[in-house]
């Protein structure tokens, strides 16, 4: 109804130009399906098919190696769920997201707190801090594997020249550190993705409500915690949503840094998910893994964006 | 309680002078009003009083004591009122009048105490638990007023408060604003670009234009007698009326002051001048009449005759009617460099 009117309209001022014919440019019910189609179409098939595959997959008996296909029912699930490694995989996974997340919201804030500052080399200094999101994972995760290496450790040297460090770390080669070196690598990769975030709500926010608390005599840190952090927590919902779905996805880090290792106690779902189902070839068992995390996801998500919406505010 | 003493205060963007040399006293008590167009410095000059804007030049002192550019808005004794009320969005109204409290330190019943008085003063108090953005734009601003008003301050700084109301608001907003500075009796810096708030509101006016203080006085001073042709055409609506003599001065009168000559009494000494009138404007209580003032001594130059309902005359469009301005109504101006002249 409401496209016919507009025809109508459209119509209208044809009459008025030379051509009284509609071209195709004036179809917008045709043009706008034209237009939308690519990009459907990368969705449907990149995404959607392969999510769909998935989730059928998880309840299967498929196995890399042949072409059968049986239908298995929750059984993937139930073996998992008694797999004491899925278990390990799946609080690790916890651990990894919620502590990388803390660690990357403080450092993202104060981050940004340090680049609203003028200060000289303020463009180098934010084009360096860019770099970690630049860099291909693999490669940073290489770099890092370096960093943590048992022998050659260049936070053990550091720490043993300024004499905090009595023993020796074998940051990869214990559970506990390993996962403290995964926190951290996966803290430093995210932290300038969300610094961005924080900048540009930082920037969003009005300044004369800065200047009353100013003027109201509160101090930097009343500033900071009772009135910029509460009117960022909107942006910070979004920076943190993004992180956890990052983290909690990705194979790379763990997969270059620990392998999974020391015997299958730093996996994460995602790496366990590769193992299980590409390496191991047991398809099924590996879709159901992969698969596992989605639920706990978009709760994640719609909370967060919740948040967001609930504490967004309407200044005028 | 303390005035406000301000010594050529110089503020420069570039090389852009916001401020330029301003000098000021604003006694204790007073209502003083900050009155230019915008960009005019004003806002600036506000600003460097409360502290968030570092003078170039010049010294600031408030209650005798002298304001260095490092003393932070806190320790200075003042409060500020902004245009938007800068109310902050995810606090209570409660929340938003004890901010200050809060960052003094002061007990919490003392604060309940203090938040609870303010807010009957402006009548809110049935808003204490509301979010800023549930009210209205006339109780924003009051809770505004209320959260500096708690603080107890020597000075109030107000950023054009009630420009964000609308017109019908307005003008009880303004009575109101004035009865609670009234009651109170503190100094009052309040900057405005509207010349109806400014002649309503302030004891006394000072007309900015470009970083400088034109002219200070009671409103009556500056509408009657502007030191020169920005402050004549910007105080008064419509504008004083200003002709350019052949002798090079110019001519100022106001247009309510522009009537048909057989309006005034025989015995009264005016200037007549001709009026071919173009167009009558009908405004409900005045009449509105533009046209060109046509006189031997002086070029044709655009006016405006403002003429209340009393005068009954019939104003036909087109037409050249005998107009006179009384002797003691005109001003003279130097046409060059618009100053003011006796004669």
């Amino acid at each position: 109804m409401l496209l016919r009117r507009r025809d109508r309209r459209q119509a209208a001022l044809v009459t008025i130009s030379t051509t009284r014919r509609r071209s195709f440019a004036d179809r917008e019910d045709i043009l706008g399906a034209a237009m939308l189609a690519p990009a459907l179409a990368y969705v449907i098939l990149l995404v959607g098919v392969p999510f769909v595959l998935a989730i059928v997959l998880s309840f299967s008996t498929a196995t890399a190696g042949s072409l059968s296909f049986g239908w298995a029912g929750f059984s993937n699930y139930a073996a998992i769920l008694g797999d004491p490694i899925f278990r390990r995989a799946l609080g690790n996974t916890a651990i990894v997201t919620i502590g990388s997340q803390v660690l990357v919201v403080v450092l993202a804030t104060a981050a940004a707190q340090v680049f609203r500052a003028a200060f000289h080399g303020k463009r180098t200094a934010r084009f360096v801090l860019l770099l970690p999101w630049a860099v291909p994972v693999s490669l940073a995760a290489i770099a890092w594997t370096w960093i943590f290496d048992s022998t050659f450790s260049v936070i053990n040297w550091t720490l043993k020249v300024t004499g905090l460090l009595h023993g020796w770390l074998y940051w990869l080669g214990e559970p506990g550190l390993a996962l403290v070196a995964i926190i951290i690598v996966q803290a430093w990769r995210i932290f300038p993705f969300a610094t961005v975030i924080v900048l540009a709500g930082l920037a969003s926010l009005p300044q004369d409500v800065m200047e009353a608390a100013i003027v109201d005599g509160a101090g930097f840190w009343r500033r900071l915690f009772q009135i910029e952090l509460p009117l960022l927590l909107p942006v910070v919902a979004v920076a943190v949503l993004f992180g956890v779905v990052y983290t909690a996805t990705d194979l790379g880090v763990v997969y270059i840094l620990t392998g999974g290792g020391p015997a299958n106690t730093t996996h994460v779902l995602p790496t366990l998910a590769f193992q299980r189902g590409i390496q191991g070839a047991d398809l099924g068992q590996g879709a159901a893994i992969a698969v596992f995390l989605l639920p706990f996801l978009i709760v994640v998500a719609i909370a967060m964006l919740r948040l967001a919406r609930h504490t967004e505010v309407g200044a005028k | 309680m303390a005035g406000v003493e301000i010594r050529n205060l110089s503020r420069r963007f570039g090389d852009f002078h916001a401020v330029d040399g301003v000098n000021l006293s604003i006694r204790e008590g007073e209502f003083l009003v900050l009155l230019g167009p915008s960009g005019c410095g004003k806002t600036t000059l506000l600003r460097m009083i409360a502290g968030l804007e570092r003078p170039t030049a010049g010294e600031i002192l408030i209650g005798g004591e002298r304001m260095d550019a490092d003393v932070p808005p806190r320790a200075r004794g003042i409060a500020m009122v902004f245009q938007s009320y800068a109310l902050y969005p995810h606090r209570t109204v409660f929340r938003n009048i004890a901010f200050p409290l809060e960052a003094a330190g002061l007990p919490r019943n003392v604060i309940d105490q203090k938040v609870r008085w303010a807010a009957e003063l402006f009548g809110i108090t049935r808003y204490l638990d509301r979010y800023p953005r549930q009210l209205s734009g006339g109780e924003r601003q009051r809770v505004a007023l209320c959260r500096a008003l708690v603080r107890d301050p020597k000075v109030f700084l107000l950023d054009e408060p009630l420009a964000n109301l609308d017109a019908k608001l307005r003008n009880t907003a303004r009575d109101e604003l004035k009865r609670f500075q009234r009651q109170i009796k503190r100094t009052t810096v309040y900057v405005t670009h509207d010349q109806v708030e400014a002649m309503g509101l302030g004891d006394r006016i000072a007309v900015m234009d470009r970083g400088k203080v034109r002219q200070i006085g009671t409103p009556h001073e500056v509408y009657e007698d502007p030191v020169d042709t920005f402050v004549a055409t910007f105080v008064g609506q419509p504008p004083m009326n200003l002709i350019a003599l052949h002798d090079g001065r110019l001519l100022g009168f106001r247009p309510e002051n522009f009537l048909p000559r057989d309006h005034f009494p025989a015995g009264e000494r005016v200037r007549p001048l001709g009026f071919a009138v173009r167009r009558v404007e009908y405004l409900g209580s005045d009449r509105y009449v533009y046209g060109t003032v046509t006189d031997p001594g002086a070029g044709d130059a655009t006016v405006i005759a403002k003429l209340p309902v009393t005068v009954g005359t019939a104003i036909p469009d087109g037409e050249t009617l005998p107009f006179a301005v009384p002797e003691r109504a005109l001003c003279y101006f130097d046409a060059a460099t618009g100053a003011r002249r006796r004669s």
